[in-house]
């Protein structure tokens, strides 16, 4: 059986978002077949950066993909903002940094849950952080 | 705006967290909870989070800082309930919190809070 690739995109304005964040994220992880350890890291992830891109970038928005790649099912997520943007991303993604009331664990924390983490970064031109996190094709129910 | 409904079992107030919430309600939960604290001299905090299916390092700091508010006003906080899932994803994203007394059960959570026994326990009464 293939499923055809689906492609969900929520706006992230305020807090209320980042709960819609949330459930688009567990509907992604539900319909690759995820674990419960993997479908609640990927959530949870998804609500970090929900929150990054709400309090530091002002808002903007996520793209939730579930992609089939050869032998893995892949839940693919892209937070874009238009925030200011981070001068040292190095520093930024350093555990208990933050310009803000966080812990400093959003950007850092969601790089260990994911598989893959990957973010682009100027000042005065946003933030765009995108994680991937598969699930053998077979491994799924 | 959902919020939480605290009550209180013989000086200890329980907390049933029984939906998804927002940032905006837990840090108002963290406020209401500290002053029913003082209000109602409670020893002990029971923080119900079993329906949450996960709890992430906003929800988590607040947790921890609650525990850490009421034991400067002579109460213990335990956190209650945390499904397996959302433990190993809280130790992986870096937060073990360390201090914060939890319990599988409402039930053992209520026993760790249990008064002193003996004579401090007969003089309350």
């Amino acid at each position: 059986m293939t499923r055809a690739p689906s492609n969900t995109s929520v706006a992230i304005h305020d807090e209320f978002d980042i709960v819609h964040v949330r459930h688009a994220a567990r509907q992604a992880a539900t319909t690759a077949g995820f674990t419960l350890v993997q479908q609640t890291k990927l959530v949870t992830a998804a609500s970090e950066l929900a929150r990054n891109a709400l309090v530091y970038g002002g808002g903007g928005k996520a793209e939730i993909a579930v992609e089939d790649l050869g032998a893995n099912r892949t839940v693919r997520m892209i937070f874009t903002d238009r925030g200011p943007g981070i001068t040292d991303i190095e520093a930024a993604m350093a555990d208990g940094f933050t310009t803000g009331s966080g812990l400093g664990l959003g950007l850092g924390g969601a790089k260990r849950l994911a598989d893959q983490f990957r973010i682009e970064s100027a000042p005065g031109r946003g933030t765009t952080v995108e994680i991937t996190m598969s699930v053998r094709r077979n491994a799924g129910p | 705006m959902p919020s939480v409904p605290i009550v209180n079992l013989n000086g200890v107030l329980l907390v049933t967290i029984q939906e998804e919430l927002l940032d905006q309600s837990v840090s108002e939960f963290e406020s209401e909870l500290t002053e029913k604290v003082v209000d109602t001299r409670a020893r002990g905090v029971l923080i119900d989070v079993s329906v949450l299916d996960i709890i992430d390092s906003f929800l988590a700091r607040t947790l921890h800082d609650i525990a850490a508010i009421t034991s400067l006003m002579a109460a213990r906080t335990v956190v209650v309930g945390m499904r397996p899932a959302v433990a190993i994803t809280l130790v992986e994203l870096g937060l073990t919190l360390p201090g914060l007394l939890t319990a599988l059960s409402v039930e053992e959570g209520l026993a760790l809070l249990a008064p002193p026994p003996g004579p401090a326990r007969t003089a309350l009464r």
